[in-house]
């Protein structure tokens, strides 16, 4: 089984995010990377296919030389592989322009059985690069899996609508997108840390895929401002310490009377 | 003037409330420069619910009522919407951003070869551009975006953000014919989960429970007012982790985000993570037994005090004033 897991770099989900200086971005200064979580749980499940019986897995991302520490900690945590696609200053925020040079790049490398991607990159909160890729390279895709078995040439998975859960049948190759839940991702172990700080990462640019990064900028979207969202004012707060009951009375008449949502 | 085309989604014969927000915000958009707004419902023993479609603003109905889409199939769909596009040459292709909806986008996004702004709280247009705002980095940010050089621009429409309202149209039905294409990825079962549970991402009001609850069992107490309230069970991912409560329920930067009416934070700290998640809510109310705990910050009501004592008097006062009227 040959897996190709897409790992996007992200601000870590703890980060304060202020407004850089051009105004339609974030500014970077002080912001810790890290892996986007749900990609962590596509590339433990692909991880854990592979040692459940043999195969090979390689993460593949598309961005500025800080996405190679992502990379790294990728392989860290048992890819085999690793795959870096420079570049990503124009096309920031189109996941239009990002699916087709990762699209292009799945299929340079070529003969996968699975690829993987998170549901939804933490940052962006778009939910769109998987199935577009999936399109793209005219494969099959499931989104949001719960579980995953894999079957003679055909995988069936797993995944939560509201409301329901479904279970649904795709041949190989199929694209799978990860949900929370699916496993409980591994910490990567010292010995793993240290061989992957020596593993050697392929790169290529987009040129190198045949694309023109100017030219696919901007296509799908483009950001044209960014602002924080404004501030809460000060709300009504009732000490309910000394008689729970009081104050819940209280708050029930503000909600139904103030508030009218009750 | 090119239109507006609208994407709805039904389940078992019934049209998803967050199809009527999206249609209904079409018909808003569409309104100033008279364009048509047309709606696509696909799926299989659904042409009886165009007439519901023609009470929330559409002029037009797009049917393609067949076996082969009796159930969701992103690939399926994507042809259909595509067979769409080519008949209504939109300018917009709306839709809510459901599971099902944020599926569908990118897959049709692709296939036309266009951008889609996902998850979007306002759209308008702005001379040729398609312009809206949708939060990102889980709501910490809100970006401005367009759909560049797009044409059409796909938009999913954030649930329960966009009013629903009826406006007489048309409604006048047409039969679609949607290519045959090999449907690769195929729903074998779909299993009800917790019947007739309110999904946190679709409710308009919210009562979520956090690691404050001090016990599984105690989630009852959560459960009950939201019962009360009419309201979905919501929680933190540190109850989801101690399994007292399916992730489903999750609310935060790794679980839902939700932008409902009313947020009750019951026992929840309000971790960057859990804002992330539902800071966007318009009535925001904690309980927390700690005065300094971050939630207090973005709540508009508070109570400060123990909530295993507080929410059995807050749903017992709810239920009174409820039945008042
Ligand atoms: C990558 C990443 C992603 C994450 N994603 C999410 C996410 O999606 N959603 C999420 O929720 N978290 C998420 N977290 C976790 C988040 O950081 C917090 O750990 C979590 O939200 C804490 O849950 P809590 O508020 O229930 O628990 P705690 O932080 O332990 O807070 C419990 C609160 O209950 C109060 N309390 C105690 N007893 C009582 C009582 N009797 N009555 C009233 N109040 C009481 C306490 O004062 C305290 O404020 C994520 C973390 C990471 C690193
Ligand atoms: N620049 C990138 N490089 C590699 N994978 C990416 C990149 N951007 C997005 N992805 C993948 O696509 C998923 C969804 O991202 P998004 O559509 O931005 O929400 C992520 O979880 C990653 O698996």
């Amino acid at each position: 089984m040959k897996s190709c897991v897409l790992l996007a770099c992200v601000p870590d989900t703890a980060s304060i995010i202020k407004v850089g200086a051009a105004g339609n971005r974030i500014d970077e200064a002080g912001i810790k990377w890290i892996m986007s979580p749900y990609d962590e749980f596509a590339l433990e499940e692909a991880v854990r296919i592979k040692e459940a019986g043999s195969g090979h897995v390689t993460v593949l991302s598309y961005g500025p030389d800080r996405v190679q520490a992502t990379l790294r900690d990728g392989l860290a945590r048992g890819a085999d592989a690793a795959v870096h696609v420079r570049g990503g200053e124009a096309t920031f925020g189109d996941a239009l322009a990002i699916a087709r040079v990762l699209a292009a790049a799945v299929r340079a490398l070529g003969g996968f059985d699975l690829v993987w991607a998170g549901i939804k990159g933490v940052g962006s909160d778009n939910s769109l690069v998987g199935a577009m890729v999936a399109e793209l390279l005219d494969l099959p895709h499931i989104s949001g899996v719960l579980k995953v078995e894999l079957g003679d040439g055909k995988v069936v998975a797993q995944r939560e609508v509201e409301g329901a859960t479904e279970i649904i049948e795709a041949p190989l190759p199929c694209l799978l997108t990860a949900q929370k839940g699916l496993n409980e991702p591994r910490y990567p172990s010292l010995k793993g840390i240290m061989a992957s700080k020596k593993a050697a990462i392929r790169t290529f640019s987009v040129a190198d895929l045949g694309l023109d990064e100017a030219a696919l900028a901007g296509a799908g979207c483009r950001w044209r401002a960014l602002e924080l969202p404004p501030a809460r004012s000060g709300g009504t707060i009732l000490d309910g310490e000394a008689d729970p009951a009081a104050a819940a009375r209280e708050l029930a008449r503000l909600l139904r009377e103030q508030a009218k949502v009750i | 003037m090119a239109g507006i085309l609208c994407v709805i989604e039904q389940r078992d014969g019934v049209v998803r409330r967050a199809s009527l927000q999206a249609l209904s915000q079409a018909a808003r958009l569409s309104a100033p420069a008279g364009a048509p707004v047309v709606a696509l419902l696909v799926g299989h023993g659904v042409s009886e619910l165009a007439a519901e479609l023609g009470a929330f603003g559409a002029a037009r109905v797009l049917v393609a009522d067949e076996p082969r889409f009796a159930r969701y199939s992103p690939e399926a769909f994507a042809v259909a919407a595509q067979a769409a596009v080519a008949e209504v040459q939109p300018r917009a292709v709306l839709m809510s951003a459901t599971t099902l909806g944020r599926d569908l986008a990118g897959r049709l996004a692709a296939r036309l070869g266009v951008g889609c702004l996902a998850d979007v709280v306002k759209v308008w247009l702005d001379g040729d551009a398609v312009v809206a705002v949708r939060p990102v980095y889980s709501g910490k940010a809100l970006a401005t975006v367009d759909g560049g050089a797009s044409s059409p621009v796909v938009v999913t429409l954030r649930p329960n953000v966009f009013a629903a309202e009826p406006m007489a149209a048309a409604g006048a039905v047409e039969t679609l014919a949607v290519p045959e294409v090999p449907i690769r990825a195929v729903v074998r079962d779909v299993v009800a989960r917790e019947s007739g549970e309110l999904d946190v991402a679709e409710a308009d009001l919210i009562v979520s429970g956090g690691r404050g609850m001090k016990a599984p069992e105690n989630l009852a107490l959560v459960r009950e007012l939201a019962h009360a309230l009419g309201a979905a069970v919501g929680a933190s991912r540190a109850v989801v982790d101690a399994g007292w409560i399916d992730h489903a329920h999750q609310v935060g930067q790794t679980g839902k985000v939700v932008s409902p009416t009313l947020y009750v934070a019951c026992g929840i700290s309000g971790a960057i993570q859990h804002l992330a998640g539902m800071s966007s809510s318009k009535i925001i109310v904690a309980i927390n037994k700690d005065r300094e705990a971050p939630i207090f910050k973005a709540a508009d009501y508070g109570i400060v005090g123990d909530a295993l004592q507080v929410l059995p008097a807050l749903t017992a006062e709810v239920r009174r004033l409820k039945a008042e009227g």
